[in-house]
């Protein structure tokens, strides 16, 4: 690890302004990324400034309705939050899906956000990454390693964001709130806050240099809605999500009043399912159209050498979560095709 | 007191008029009861500030990199991999590792009693990792926190910690040895707070619990 310097926050002006002068900073939040990228020397600040103890601890109710979640509300008390619990299930078993208890007692809702891919070719400093090192182009693509992106890639770049916590989010149509020095207070959608590779993989989300993310926001629960999040993995606890879903789904006479659908595992950011949303809209919850819809959202995937079978996975995750959210709903499970 | 910070003096100047370039701090920890004063490279984890410095060699390194547990401590109570908290971060905390779970008079933690009785080790590597995460599942539970198999529909009010509780919830404290069964089955009597109680699932009853041989 390179030697660095620390500067330990005590306002969010104090933070920023302590980055704008201090090339090469980092902002730290629980760590549980940061600094096991830092001992790979993947990440190599010159200032580690501290944002951890920022009086940003705190899940609010809002006035209208809805929740803002301070960025750095560790996961464990996120997941364990009543009224996330009550109203953003899809959330807390999100959470509850990723990492380990020590962890997620560790680490922060903005830096689960911002934690960086698992890839074992970003990880390793001696082998390509674009990601990592733009340029010295992407080792991963034609590797025997599976757990690659299959919608959404491209040739620079073909990792997965690894955040459980994400995909519900993006599924909830949460806001991320950040603040900057220059920019100031400005909210984005989380569906928007994760990028597509592109040509510029080194970017993993629209965050400007220096900005901070200061909290999340959820819109009101829909009184009808259900949520739920699913996860496929290598073992029953502590790994990452090969494909996972979260679904939202709200039903009126037997009919989608509401549906959001986000993948997780497959691609840079956590994929929304516009297309399969669209189809479902208005439409009886049976079998027949959520496979329809389905199919339609994962026609555009483009699988890589080793990783095929995610796409058949994220068919499973979505079919069988849909269901579950229909009897939920406290409607019949739709009758399964064979 | 931050030799790098001075933007952590209440109403300090802008940060950027800190003595520019330190890579060390001194930081206060407060470990097992006893405050400790150091000088530590930003660099140095909890866990090497612990074994290296400190010199309680109890907390064990196996991975370095949160992927197996070994170094589970308590920082202000809660579970934390120390091999990922860096020291000069924790100024201030208080940590608890595995020498400081039993009594001054050398009374064992009920959890280390009952690993010795359950043969919950075998090369005891894991062990400290085990017993410091284990205390904090006793109070994440305790304190009505679900897991990934509780069900977000559950009940609040503290859980009930059955052998698939116990799994999911030391699911991050990884055994090379295998010795989970016992593990399990000392962490599940702990926690209904009576001997072999509430332990239903056959994993438990697959290895009868040892008679205490070994204090
Ligand atoms: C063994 C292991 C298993 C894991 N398994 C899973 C899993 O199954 N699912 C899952 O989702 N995650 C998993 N994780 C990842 C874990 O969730 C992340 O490491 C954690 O959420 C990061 O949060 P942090 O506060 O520790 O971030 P840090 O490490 O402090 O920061 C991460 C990044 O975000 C930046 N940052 C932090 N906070 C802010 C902020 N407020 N504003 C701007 N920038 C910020 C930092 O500069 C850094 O670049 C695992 C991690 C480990 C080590
Ligand atoms: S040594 Fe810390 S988790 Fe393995
Ligand atoms: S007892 Fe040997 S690793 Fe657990």
């Amino acid at each position: 690890m390179k030697p660095f310097a620390y500067v330990r926050a005590t306002s969010l002006q104090q933070a920023v302004d302590a980055h704008a002068c201090r090339p090469g900073s980092r902002y730290l939040g629980g760590g549980t990324n940061l600094v096991d990228l830092m001992k790979h020397d993947v990440e190599t600040p010159t200032t580690l400034i501290d944002i951890s103890r920022l009086p940003l601890n705190r899940v609010e109710e809002l006035p209208a309705g809805g929740l803002r979640i301070g960025a750095t509300v560790p996961n464990a008390d996120l997941a364990a939050h009543p009224l996330v619990r009550s109203g953003y299930p899809a959330l807390s078993q999100a959470l509850l899906a990723g990492a380990s208890g020590q962890l997620r007692n560790v680490a922060t809702t903005g830096g689960n956000l911002l934690q960086r891919t698992r890839c074992p070719y970003f990880q390793d400093v001696s082998k390509p990454c674009n990601k990592r090192d733009p340029g010295t182009g992407c080792g991963a693509r034609d590797s025997t390693y599976r757990d690659l992106a299959v919608l959404g890639h491209s040739e620079h770049c073909v990792a997965t964001h690894p955040s459980d916590m994400a995909v519900a989010l993006a599924a909830l149509d949460a806001g991320i709130e950040l603040y900057g020095d220059t920019e100031g207070p400005r909210q984005v959608a989380a569906t928007a806050f994760h990028r597509l590779p592109g040509a510029h993989p080194e970017q993993d989300t629209l965050i400007r240099p220096g900005e901070i993310v200061t909290a999340v926001v959820l819109p009101p629960a829909a009184p009808g809605a259900v949520s739920l999040y699913r996860k496929a993995r290598d073992r029953a606890s502590y790994a990452f999500a090969l494909a996972s879903v979260a679904a939202v789904l709200e039903l009126a006479d037997g009919r989608v009043r509401h549906v959001a659908l986000a993948f997780g595992g497959l691609a840079h950011r956590p994929w929304r399912a516009t297309v399969a949303e669209q189809l479902l809209a208005g439409a009886p919850l049976t079998d027949e159209n959520v496979l329809r819809a389905v199919d339609a959202e994962l026609a555009q995937a483009r699988p890589l050498r080793g990783n095929a079978f995610k796409v058949g996975l994220a068919r499973n995750l979505a079919r069988d979560s849909l269901a579950a959210l229909a009897q939920a709903c406290g409607g019949e499970p739709p009758e399964r095709l064979p | 007191m931050h030799q790098a910070g001075s933007g952590s003096d209440p109403g300090g100047g802008p940060p950027h008029s800190a003595p520019d370039g330190a890579h060390r701090s001194r930081v206060t920890l407060r470990v097992n009861g006893t405050d400790r004063d150091l000088d530590v490279d930003h660099r140095v984890t909890l866990l090497d500030a612990l074994r290296e410095t400190l010199e309680l060699t109890g907390t064990k390194k196996g991975c370095d990199h949160g992927q197996c547990g070994a170094c589970t401590v308590l920082v202000d109570g809660r579970r934390a991999n120390s091999c990922l908290l860096l020291a000069v971060a924790q100024d201030g905390a208080e940590v608890t590792t595995v020498e400081g779970l039993a009594d001054a008079d050398g009374t064992l933690h009920p959890l280390q009693r009952a690993f010795l009785a359950h043969d919950a080790f075998q090369c005891g590597y894991c062990t400290p990792g085990q017993l410091c995460s284990a205390v904090g599942v006793l109070g994440e539970a305790a304190d009505g926190q679900p897991s990934h198999v509780t069900g977000t529909a559950a009940p609040s009010g503290p859980v009930t910690l059955t052998t698939d509780e116990i799994r999911e919830r030391l699911s991050g404290n990884l055994c090379r040895c295998g010795a989970y069964n016992g593990i399990v089955e000392a962490v599940a009597e702990v926690g209904a707070g009576m001997n072999g109680a509430d332990v239903t699932a056959p994993s438990s009853s697959a290895i009868p619990p040892r008679p205490d041989v070994i204090v």
